[in-house]
Formats: C-alpha cells, structure tokens, sequence
C-alpha cells in the first residue's frame, strides 16, 4: 500500500471520497509517523491521537453516506496559537502552563465545521516572536531538511515552525499557522512549503493568542497551492466576535489556482534589491519572472520607496502591542503563578519566571516606546511611517500591477544556535525584510517554493497581493510551483 | 536615544518583570541595540501624515449594548492558579 502520508491534501481528499482508504487509516498513519518523528523533530508539543481517531471515525461514517464538508477526514496540525477546547494551548510558552480553553478559535472551528481531524499541536516560537523557532519552551524545531553532505540541524524557520516542519516531513496534511511580519511564508520558505498570509481582516483572530492585533493573521502551510488554497477557504470567513473581521463573500479559492497569469502586471520592486544579496537569490528571482512571463504576464519595475523603514516601524509598533496583550498573563486567571510577597512582588516573579527572554526583551521595548514622554517619538512615528508604507503598495497597484514578486526570505534556513544570531536581535530580525511590509500595509502575501540553493536547501518567491485578491496570489503562486517543477520534499533520516 | 541602567529597571517595573541587578547590562545593551536600529526613521519625514488607525478602511462595527454572553463562572475561572467559590484569589491587596 502507499504511503498515506505521502499524498497532498487533495490526493487525499480524492482518495477518501473514493473509499480507496478511511479516514481513520488516514489518520492512523499520520499518527504512527509523528511518534517515529517527534523525538527528532520536535514539531509537535502535544498530540491528540484519541481525539483524533474519534474525529475520525466521525467522518468515515459520514464519507460512508456520502456525506461531509470539504475536508472531511483530512488530518491537520494545529499550531499551539490557536485555542482548541480542552487541548493544550501554551503559545509555545512557560506562563500558560496547563492552559487548556473552555472555548475554540474561529479558526479552527471552521475546520472541524468542514470535517478535518486534529492531530495534535505544534510547536512555535514563544508568543510567535521569534524567526527560528528557538524562543520555544518546548526547546527548537529541527528542520526535516538538511544541507548536503551535513548531519548539523538547521531551523525550520519561525514562528510557524513547528507547523512547516510537520506539513514538510508529512506528519500532516496540511497545517494551521499565523503571521504577524512574515512567520507563516519565512517558514514555508524554509521548509519546500506553500505558505499564505491572508489580508488582514480575511481570518478571524478571536480565540488565537494575540501577540500584535493590527497585523497578526491566521494562514495555511501546506505541500502545493492548491491544497494552501482548499485550507484558506474553509479558514476564511466573517466572525461577529472580531471586530476587524471584514463581512466578504469567501471565494472558493481552490478554483482560482489554475487560473493562469496572462495579461497579469506583475511589479518588480527595485528597493528589495538590498545589498549584499547572495546571488542564487538575485537568480531565484529573475527566474521566476521569466516563469511569469512565459505563461503571458507583464513584468514592471515599480517603486516602494519606504521599504527600508517597515522593519523599524514594525519593531515598535509590534513591541507596543504586546506589551499591551501580554499584560494579561499574571499569574492570576491561568497558567503559572510564582508566590510573592505581595500582589505586585507576584506579578513581577510570575512575569519574569514565564516568559522567556525573546518575549521579555519585545515586552520592555513596547512598554519604553509606549511610556510617558517616549509615545509620539517612537509609536505615533512608526504608525504614520505604516500609512506612507501602505500608499506605496496603494500607488503601484493604482498604477495598474496586479501582483509583486520578491524573494521570500534573503537566505536559505540556517543552523539551530548559530552564535552570531544569537549575539545580535537585529541579526535575526533581518529574516523578515521581504515579509513585513506585507503586513504593515495589511495586504495577503504567498511563500512558493521556486529553487534550491548551492547546498540543495529550498529557497521561495513570495506574490503579494492586492487586499482581498488572494486569488490572484494562488493563481501566480500555481504558475511558479509548476515552472519550478522541483521535487521539494526532505530526505528522510529522522 | 538610548537607555540607561536606571531606565531599564524602570521599565522592568512599568512591565511587572523583575530584572535582576545581574541582568540589567545585558537587557541595557539589547534594548539599545533594538532602539539604535529603529532610530533610522528620524529620517522620514512624516509631516502632514496620518497616523494609521487601521490598515483597513473600515468603520468600526457596532452592537447593541446588551448582555450577549456570559453565566458560567465556573468555567471563566477553571484555568485559574488559585480560586474560591468562583472568584480569583489573588495575596492581600488592601491591609
């Protein structure tokens, strides 16, 4: 018999309707793969492997009457951000030890609405802040990949680490994820995968941890774009119980994927040109421009003349946020509680005992950018400098381009501990120049997988959109995936 | 701007974090590498700029304002370190 794993989501989903095998089987095998993988991989922090067979034994007796949603008896991985009732939901971090909700995310609950089956949680880097995945509590993700000739583990990026290793080293169909400045598509990027950010307003955030609310977005990671587009559908949708959930007819985004690019007006930024950029990534995209072109789109240099200041911005109003979101963990209504002497001698022991020290490092920025005196130097500053970020895209697209190519990430994933990021916060903060304009202006933005570079690690190209044409996004994305043709999948040691 | 050994502490406090004195050189540096890094949009000019509020134009929805949710204490409080007859018990606040 095949592997199960093996298949993409929409194999999958084929073979299900088929009764070629049964969710359960399905979901059997996900299982037997994660238990050999886990101790290597450290992908996921906690699995569900009861109620994941009871999930889908539910759906087999659904496809068996020919019932159920559109990811009947798919198993997925949820990223350890989302809360999932009465099943570990940590963020990855110390101060919510033991917390288990009495409620589901949106998010998630669309999914089981649709029939798909929880495997487990995955881990991430702490409060999502981090590019490695080693801000983690439950200790570093180890990429499935490794370079050539090398036994050294490397980062599956982050935040959504946990989340890409698992859909790259099939120990899920597909996976749930988030994005505040580029922790769904640096991963993807890292790991062979397709990763989407939403527009800001597609995906409901209630019942997902917050780290920073005007630009956190839920997203898919999966092994194509079309199985990246079949998740976004069923993800998307209005909630009342987020405000800045925007009420939008959701497209079936799967039929846009082969929808071409002819007579597309792809732009070209000239700022993401940066200096110093390796070569195989200057390559990487010049390729898949050609890609583009070859299948009768439009390329144009356009202008974003204020990329270089999304980065600063979004390390202040980032930070300010989750100063703010991060005031609820107090040792009070969940997670840990370290005794003091009085209720702020609490605070302050719990606080500084359950965050680790990526999160509280963005915790003093925000509280110093936020504080009297210091406010409309750093945060009103970095707000206005969002609105000329945000024009810049507006300008181009008024201008008639219908999407942009940039590289993804400006190299390949690198090694777990490497010292000299370790040494700088900015070093490792640089991971995100190409995604975190993305969502500053609020805009949807895809991670392809489109080469290798010299040591045979996966590179991506990353589209972004105009809001709310994440069609356009899959459509594009389908044209590079196709022309890159490349076999994308680890080789397997672990 | 930069801060100093006394503005990290003070921002320790602000946060509810306890730093202890062994770590202050190390947060100070950090945090002025991060500040030193974010400098660079003195040189935006920015005048007559908005301020953005939201990265969608949207208005803010609205509901009534009645009770849509609630009556179950018991399960607000489940998660909690420590609790009595449904309230949250927290030290001595007031001698």
């Amino acid at each position: 018999m095949t592997d199960l794993t093996k298949l993409s989501l929409a194999e999958a989903r084929k073979g299900l309707k088929a009764k070629s095998f049964t969710a359960t089987e399905l979901t059997g095998a996900y299982l037997a793969a994660i238990e050999k993988a886990n101790p290597a991989l450290n992908a996921y922090v906690a699995v569900t492997p009861e109620q994941a067979l009871d999930m889908a034994r539910a759906s087999d007796a659904k496809l068996a009457a020919g019932q159920g949603g559109t990811l009947e008896g798919i198993p997925l991985g949820i990223k350890d951000l989302f809360g999932t009732k009465g099943v570990h939901t940590q963020a990855a971090s110390h101060i919510l030890d033991g917390f288990k909700p009495e409620y589901e995310s949106t998010v998630t609950s669309n999914l089981w609405r649709d029939g798909a089956v929880m495997l487990g949680k995955l881990n991430m880097d702490e409060f999502a802040m981090g590019s490695s995945n080693e801000t983690s509590y439950y200790g570093p993700v180890v990429s499935p990949f490794r370079a050539e000739g090398s036994n050294a583990n490397l980062v599956p990026g982050g935040s959504s680490g946990g989340s890409a290793a698992a859909v790259s080293a099939w120990l899920c169909a597909g996976a749930t994820a988030t994005d505040t400045g580029g922790s769904i598509r640096q991963p993807a990027a890292f790991t062979g995968t397709v990763g989407i950010k939403p527009t800001y307003g597609r995906c409901s955030r209630w019942g997902v941890v917050a780290f920073a609310s005007s630009l956190d977005q839920a997203g898919p990671i999966a092994r194509t774009v079309e199985d990246a587009a079949i998740m976004m559908t069923s993800m998307s949708g209005f909630d009342p119980k987020d405000s800045t959930c925007v009420d939008l007819a959701v497209p079936d985004f799967a039929a846009a994927v082969e929808r071409g690019v002819k007579g597309l007006t792809i732009g070209v930024p000239r700022e993401y040109r940066m200096d110093g950029m390796p070569g195989e990534i200057e390559k990487l995209w010049s390729q898949g421009l050609e890609w583009l072109k070859a299948e009768g789109a439009t390329v144009k240099d356009i202008s974003l003349p204020h990329t270089k200041y999304a980065l600063p911005a979004y390390y202040i109003v980032a930070p300010a946020e989750a100063s703010s979101n991060l005031a609820r963990y107090d040792g009070v209504k969940y997670g840990l509680r370290v005794s003091g002497k009085d209720i702020t001698d609490m605070y302050e022991l719990t606080r500084a005992a359950g965050f680790g020290r990526e999160v509280k490092r963005r915790i003093m920025i925000g509280t110093y950018v936020l504080s009297a005196g210091y406010f409309d130097a750093y945060y009103v500053k970095a707000q206005k400098v969002r609105t000329l970020i945000k024009k810049d895209f507006e300008d181009a697209f008024n201008a008639g381009v219908d999407a942009i190519l940039t590289p993804a990430t400006p190299s390949a994933a690198f090694g777990v501990g490497d010292e000299a990021l370790a040494a700088d916060p900015v070093a490792m903060y640089l991971n995100d120049i190409f995604t975190v304009t993305v969502n500053m202006a609020g805009l949807p933005g895809i991670a392809v997988p489109a080469g290798k570079d010299a040591k045979g690690l996966p590179l991506g190209l990353q589209l972004i959109g105009k809001p709310f044409d994440e069609e356009t996004l899959f459509a594009a994305g389908r044209v590079i995936e196709k022309a890159a043709g490349g076999d994308f999948a680890p080789k397997q040691w672990w | 701007m930069s801060v100093d050994a006394a503005t990290v502490k003070r921002i320790g406090r602000l946060a509810r974090i306890r730093i202890e004195e062994s770590e202050v050189a190390a947060y100070q540096s950090e945090l002025n590498a991060i500040l030193g890094f974010v400098e660079q949009l003195a040189e935006v000019n920015v005048e007559g700029v908005e301020p953005m509020t939201s990265v969608t134009p949207m208005v803010l929805r609205r509901r009534d304002d009645v009770i849509s949710d609630g009556g179950y204490p018991e399960k607000i409080v489940s998660n909690a370190p420590l609790t009595e007859d449904n309230f949250f018990m927290v030290p001595k606040v007031i001698e």
